[in-house]
């Protein structure tokens, strides 16, 4: 009985937590992805970037508060410095619109050409960043950084395996909860979001019936704005800030975009899950696990690992093949809010 | 055969003068640098070319098709190591083997097994077990190889041919990657086809990254043998001590002290030595290019090349005329990757060494799209035109930049912050530059800066 309970832990310690934070914020990264490609009709390359932005104005802030001495005790500065990010990031998205993609979208422009111009956007809003803050890795997190440490556990409840929990990871998850229920919210109960929804639909009804586009678009902007910052932020929070690690993250983000359905925000979310729980389950080495499971005399030798961590980022992306080859509207049928 | 305009011909006196000038300016050495790094843009950039610019098949995968590329070159030149195979051969064999035997079965059981469900659940199982026993020889062949004198080898190393080789084996490698992607996804929209082409270059990078046996991983590959003639042997070869003396004789026999004479010729056969190696690469990657670009721009004008507008313009229209619109895109995908796989192999061959952690999507994806959006797609001169540009203000957008700060803050003092921190960021300021550069001409000359011609025929 205590080597099952044990078992279960290093499962929740090992898997389970950090699939749920790491998914957390693929999937608000997904969700915005989802946005732009219901509403905007590309797949926008530059949502890494965009959410690297964010990040660092919010690490920017941080700075300067903690400078200032002002702080939240326990919690990180971060998230006092979080809504400064946020208007920063929706000024960035506005203002790229407005130079760049609402003349394409006024063209009438077919989806790859807006696919190539997001990508330019990527190299400025890229340079923009290693310009201002540089390319070295930063570490922003303060306040207390264990709810719970892994000894704690141990003594607490008297098994040989512990249960660590970092503040950070239950900050994006609550901030998770907390935003996507305001997003479906939104989407579904208010006369905007009704809008949204029905744009994404059929683009002729919409206007037909009456609905401003530009307003549509602007809130649109306005929303993946905030989410690229909170899912960057979370995501420099949880690991560390690293302007390069976001273009890499440009691609698990379009899996679990695709995988989901592209174009469905329920489907977003889910596919972000599923690709993080993937790539930890597949890479983990489960050995720890089968020893405290099996009896003795059948314990593995091995590592009992599917492929070495190494490949974490093949994972994804053969999943996402996978699902295109097999159901190519992904898991929850897309193009619609 | 085909005819110049007035403005290509305008494009090409600019790229040759911006050489020139270069030259004058940084050293003939600076120049022949660079150039050889253009030549090998617009080879990849001719490459994307093809696919996209004359049949519209989107390639987000040149990181990847570089990199076998690149590997071609590791396993043609290298030479073998006998030790790696003594210990790893055998079960490398087997691992490989059993790997035919299971594609083959599952190629059976799809073939007989008709019931979608028991289809699946069987291949499955299949795939499951075999990888299982595959994994056994394979790690078992694979981790004795790395342990073969790790510090120097500790991989299956090549087969010690002249690297010159390895252009073609590039390309067959690069064209038999895309041959399979290509199977896989080319039916996707184009969007899709982009990210997954994206993604799987990037498995194919962490590939070469992490099989260490294969290609030294993260180790890197060094050595490799030049197909043009070292410096050293250059400057104790008479002949060429002769030719640098001939070139240069007013100059020298303006010099009466001998030792002083001895001395200014010393430096002279140094700095021509290295000029001389990097013109005869130069001269190689040159032949190539044109190589390419007359049998690219043949196959444009012909019935094929017309075929290919047909099913870019309008595919639904090409496909009730019968033309096998998914053979034909899978053809050029293969071609385009073809082609940037010799691109690859030049570059290691260039570089002297095979470095896998080096391939990233911004650098070797990315640029070449925008070398191939700015030169003007469908268009061959526009390519290669757009390769140099853009590889050109790559490399001298940093003294630009340093110049152009240094006269914009030449009122502050040289301690000040703000200019120190502006100085320090120059190498990031020409991803500022490629951004805008795209953004313009996508925004004011969307069919690049040479577009394709109309043809009316």
């Amino acid at each position: 009985m205590i080597d099952f309970l044990n078992s279960i832990i290093v499962l929740l310690n090992f898997i389970i937590i950090p699939g749920i934070s790491y998914g957390s914020q693929l999937a608000l990264g997904a969700l915005g992805v989802t946005f732009v490609y219901a509403i905007l009709r590309f797949a926008n390359f530059a949502h890494g970037e965009i959410m690297s932005f964010g990040a660092m104005i919010t690490i920017l802030f941080t700075w300067f508060f903690q400078s200032q001495n002002i702080g939240l005790g326990i919690l990180p500065t971060a998230l006092l410095a979080l809504p400064i990010g946020i208007i920063a990031t929706i000024i960035l998205c506005i203002i790229s619109d407005k130079f760049v993609f609402q003349y394409y979208r006024y063209q009438k422009s077919v989806p790859v050409v807006l696919a190539m111009v997001s990508i330019g956007v990527m190299f400025v809003i890229n340079a923009i960043i290693r310009i201002i803050i540089g390319t070295e890795t930063i570490k922003f997190s303060d306040g207390q950084k264990f709810i719970m440490k892994a000894k704690q556990f141990k003594v607490m409840t008297g098994l040989n395996e512990g249960l660590a929990l970092k503040s950070s990871q239950v900050i994006t998850i609550l901030i998770t909860i907390l935003l996507l229920t305001f997003t479906f919210w939104f989407l579904q109960k208010t006369k905007t979001g009704k809008s949204m929804r029905a744009f994404s639909d059929n683009e002729d009804l919409a206007l037909l019936s009456g609905i401003n586009p530009d307003r549509v678009v602007f809130t649109t902007w306005i929303i993946v704005g905030v989410l690229a910052c909170v899912a960057g932020t979370l995501y420099g929070l949880d690991k560390s800030y690293k302007p390069i690690i976001y273009l890499n993250l440009v691609l698990p983000i379009f899996a679990s975009a695709i995988v989901g359905g592209i174009g469905s925000p329920f489907g977003a979310v889910v596919g972000g899950y599923v690709i993080a729980f993937s790539e930890i389950m597949v890479t983990y080495a489960y050995k720890k696990f089968f020893v405290y499971l099996l009896p003795s005399s059948i314990e593995p030798t091995g590592l009992v690992q599917l492929l070495s961590t190494d490949y974490k980022f093949a994972v994804s992306f053969s999943i996402l093949v996978i699902v295109l080859l097999i159901r190519p509207s992904g898991i929850f049928k897309g193009k619609v809010l | 055969m085909m005819k110049f305009e007035r403005y290509e011909w305008l494009a090409i006196i600019i790229m040759i003068s911006l050489f020139i000038f270069v030259g004058f300016i940084q050293g003939w050495s600076v120049s022949l640098v660079i150039l050889n790094m253009c030549i090998i843009s617009a080879i990849m950039t001719m490459g994307v070319n093809i696919s996209w610019g004359y049949a519209g098949v989107i390639n987000f995968g040149v990181m990847g098709f570089l990199a076998m590329g690149g590997l071609a070159a590791v396993l043609v030149s290298y030479p073998p190591i006998a030790e790696s195979w003594q210990v790893g051969g055998i079960g490398l064999g087997i691992s490989f083997a059993l790997l035919v035997v299971l594609v083959i079965a599952v190629m059976y059981i799809n073939k007989t097994v008709i019931q979608k469900r028991n289809r699946y659940i069987l291949n499955s199982l299949i795939i499951f077990f075999g990888i299982l026993i595959i994994r056994h020889f394979y790690l078992n062949a694979t981790h004795n190889i790395e342990d073969v004198n790790p510090a120097i080898a500790g991989f299956l190393g090549g087969l010690g041919l002249p690297i010159i080789f390895s252009w073609i084996v590039g390309g067959l490698f690069a064209a038999g990657v895309a041959f399979v992607i290509g199977k896989v996804a080319l039916g996707l929209r184009s969007d899709y086809l982009a990210i997954v082409t994206l993604g799987i270059s990037e498995i194919v990078v962490s590939v070469l990254k992490h099989e260490e046996w294969l290609s030294r991983g993260v180790k890197n590959v060094i050595g490799l043998k030049r197909p043009v003639p070292y410096e050293i042997d250059l400057q104790n070869a008479d002949w060429f001590i002769n030719l640098v003396t001939y070139l240069n004789s007013s100059k020298l026999n303006n010099i009466i002290d001998v030792t002083d004479r001895q001395q200014v010729l010393n430096n002279l056969i140094i700095d021509g030595s290295g000029i001389f190696v990097k013109l005869s690469y130069a001269i190689l990657f040159l032949i190539v290019m044109l190589i390419i670009f007359y049998f690219a721009n043949k196959a444009q004008l012909s019935p094929w090349g017309r075929m290919m507008r047909a099913i870019r313009d309008n595919e639904t229209a090409a496909n009730a005329m019968g033309k096998d619109v998914v053979k034909q895109h899978l053809i050029i995908f293969v071609i385009g990757a073809a082609i940037v796989g010799v691109a690859g192999a030049m570059l290691v061959t260039l570089d002297g060494l095979f470095t896998p952690s080096g391939y990233r999507p911004l650098r070797f994806t990315f640029i070449i799209w925008i070398m191939v959006i700015v030169g003007g797609s469908g268009n061959n001169l526009g390519a290669i035109f757009g390769g140099f540009v853009i590889w050109f203000s790559w490399i001298e957008a940093a003294p630009l930049t340093t110049f152009i700060i240094n006269q914009l803050t030449a009122g502050l003092e040289p301690t000040n912050a703000l200019k120190l921190h502006l100085l320090d960021s120059v190498p990031y300021f020409r991803y500022l530059f490629m951004g805008l550069i795209l953004l313009l001409i996508l925004r004011y000359r969307p069919k690049g800066i040479i577009p394709e011609k109309v043809r009316h025929s």
